[in-house]
């Protein structure tokens, strides 16, 4: 299923529903001066910045720098104070919470939330929602269409597994399984509804140097193969300078710095940011 | 799903078994017994709507009872006042049940936890005034309650009223039971129970919250419901002080000695309920209350996952044979 993904691009994303983009180059997500306050706390102040789809941008800065909270605001989780967020030109912020991945986004979470006491398949299954799901009463009655559907996401769900090495946990319950495992059933969760965009919040936090080598080949992979754009929060500053096209810098909530991964390491805002944080 | 199959293929003779034996019951034991292992029946189902919401989805109910006493209270007076007959009665109850339940649901997406609970109790407190009261005496029967009279089999068959009761009993579990095994298994049970696990991840992957768990209320309260009617059925009797506070707190008992979030487990908690309290009353009058509180206890500490766990675990030592 992958490799037809990867062999016929384009053609898979039409069929999941989704406008594919004229050129690899169009923006997929465009945010604008983002403003997020808890209480006295600025968290975003008048963040910008987009991605084009198909592009890898690594988003790092300092802890409390505001990363997480603009992935919050993607998912509808946070409401912004101002600006807005806009995915193939649309803005999301009238959207529900669950309409998200209609959009074609997917994101994991920081400290991994999992169903931990579903199994990883189960795990994985629901990641594709929204390509399974009908009604109650056709669910109820067991009908072809749902039983033929459910055929379709185990092979997708197997595939996601297969790719990210957790094949062997189908059966296990996620709750009991070591954290690396379950930072990648997180990952395979956010993969099999076939992203454009996917979110990934410090994949890499808590994996060991040899997990985040096997890390960095499948982000690599992931967007080689599905052709999707991710937007990588990550301190493992060697991980995100290898995978990423772009790299935003932010700090305080704000963007310091923008471009090629080598511009941002040698930027002077940048440098400073990460040396005050260390000083602190 | 490939293992599962295999799994289920390894049980079907024992599952045929356990099926012939359920619908072929009534033959070999007396009416009374029969009438007996209907009201478990009636029990069973009300215990899996329960465990739909509180096992499966993790909203707390402790006024499962006031959605029993309301299928109870709809079958009898649609067949006292209205002169619709028994098995008639089924699918007005299952419609207004799943209303009820839904409506309910609304207000219980705002309540977590330990307010929902708190707010279904007050439910289960409520019940037995609301069916006293003067202003509904004349559809409720007050205190007193309704009488109805026995179902008589259909096409004059000749056998007896009990038997037939059960045999009309078992069909409604048959299909509910099936029907919740079905929505369990695929993609709405699996969202139900990835709301409960993480409702907020859940959401993210594209689950509407709100509209499962309201809809998983309104299921819930429309089995518990069904259950109750069919109780009105077969009892012929339906009165206030059969529905206290303490009918809600039986069911969640159910819910937890057969098994939290195990269809099958709804049987043997049913069983536990009914039959339980008899046979302590039986073993001692002075301590009846003391009787059952140390089973309970018992159950709770060696099996924390319920009866049916623990079948499923006899059920593999005994077919874990050397190859
Ligand atoms: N729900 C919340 N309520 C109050 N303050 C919050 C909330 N979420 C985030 N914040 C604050 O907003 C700021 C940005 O937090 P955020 O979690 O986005 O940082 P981050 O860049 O992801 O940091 P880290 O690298 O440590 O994960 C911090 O000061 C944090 O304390
Ligand atoms: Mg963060």
């Amino acid at each position: 299923m992958w490799c037809h993904v990867a062999s016929a691009g384009r053609g898979k994303l039409m069929e999941t529903g989704y406008t594919a983009p004229p050129n690899s180059a169009e923006t997929i997500l465009e945010i604008s001066e983002l403003t997020v306050r808890f209480g006295g706390v600025i968290a975003l102040n008048g963040l910008s910045f987009k991605v084009a789809s198909g592009q890898v941008v690594g988003l790092i800065g300092p802890n409390g720098a505001g990363k997480t909270t603009a992935f919050n605001c993607l998912s509808r989780i946070y409401k912004p104070n101002a600006g807005d967020i806009k995915v193939d030109g649309q803005s999301i912020l009238k959207l529900d919470r669950h309409a998200i991945p209609a959009l074609g986004v997917a994101r994991t979470f920081q400290n991994v939330a999992l169903f931990d006491n579903l199994t990883v398949m189960d795990n994985v299954l629901v990641g594709a929602h929204r390509a399974s799901i009908s009604g109650f009463m056709a669910n109820a009655l067991w009908l072809p269409k749902v039983r033929s559907a459910e055929r379709a996401i185990h092979d997708r769900a197997r595939d996601a597994m297969a790719f990210l090495k957790i094949e062997d946990c189908a059966d296990a319950l996620a709750g009991a399984l070591p954290f690396p495992i379950r930072k990648r059933v997180e990952f395979a969760r956010a993969l099999v509804c076939n992203p454009r965009l996917l979110l990934l919040d410090e994949p890499a936090a808590g994996l060991n140097h040899e997990e985040v080598e096997v890390l960095r080949e499948q982000i690599s992979n992931v967007r080689d193969r599905y052709r999707c754009a991710i937007l990588l929060v990550e301190h493992h500053m060697s991980l995100v300078m290898a995978v990423s096209d772009r790299v935003v810098a932010m700090d305080f909530g704000m963007k310091i710095a923008e471009g090629t991964p080598e511009e941002v390491q040698q930027h002077p805002k940048v440098i400073q940011a990460y040396l005050g944080a260390d000083a602190a | 799903m490939q293992s599962q199959m295999i799994k289920t293929s390894s049980s079907r003779p024992l599952v045929a078994a356990v099926c012939m034996l359920a619908i072929l019951l009534p033959l070999f034991v007396s009416d009374f017994r029969s009438f007996q292992v209907t009201q478990i029946l009636v029990y069973a189902i009300a215990v899996l709507g329960l465990n739909l919401l509180t096992g499966y989805n993790g909203q707390i109910s402790l006024g499962h009872g006031a959605f029993f006493a309301l299928g109870a209270y709809v079958a009898a007076i649609l067949m006292d006042k209205a002169g619709v007959p028994y098995w008639a009665t089924i699918p007005v109850v299952a419609a207004v049940c799943f209303v009820v339940g839904f409506i309910f649901g609304l207000p219980a997406l705002r309540l977590a936890g330990h307010y929902l609970a708190l707010a279904t109790f007050s439910l289960a407190l409520a019940t037995p005034q609301l069916l006293k009261h003067p202003a509904l005496e004349k559809w409720t029967g007050g205190v007193q309650g309704i009488f109805l009279s026995k179902p008589q089999p259909p096409f004059g068959l000749a056998m007896s009223q009990d038997r037939w009761l059960y045999w009309f009993v078992l069909l409604h579990v048959v299909v509910l039971f099936v029907c919740a095994a079905n929505l369990l298994r695929g993609p709405v049970g699996r969202a139900i129970r990835a709301i409960r696990d993480q409702p907020l991840a859940a959401e993210t992957a594209g689950i509407d919250n709100s509209r499962f768990k309201t809809t998983v209320f309104g299921i819930s309260a429309m089995y518990t419901g069904i259950a109750g009617a069919l109780s009105a059925i077969v009892l012929q009797f339906v009165s206030p002080d059969s529905f206290t506070m303490f009918l809600s707190i039986y069911f969640l008992v159910g819910v937890v000695v057969g098994g939290v979030g195990s269809i099958w487990g709804a049987f043997l908690g049913a069983a536990f309920i009914l039959i339980v309290p008899n046979l302590s009353s039986e073993v001692s009058k002075s301590a009846t209350g003391m009787l059952y509180a140390m089973v309970l206890l018992l159950l709770i500490w060696r099996m924390p996952n319920g009866l049916w766990s623990g079948v499923l675990w006899m059920w593999r030592a005994a077919t874990r044979r050397p190859a």
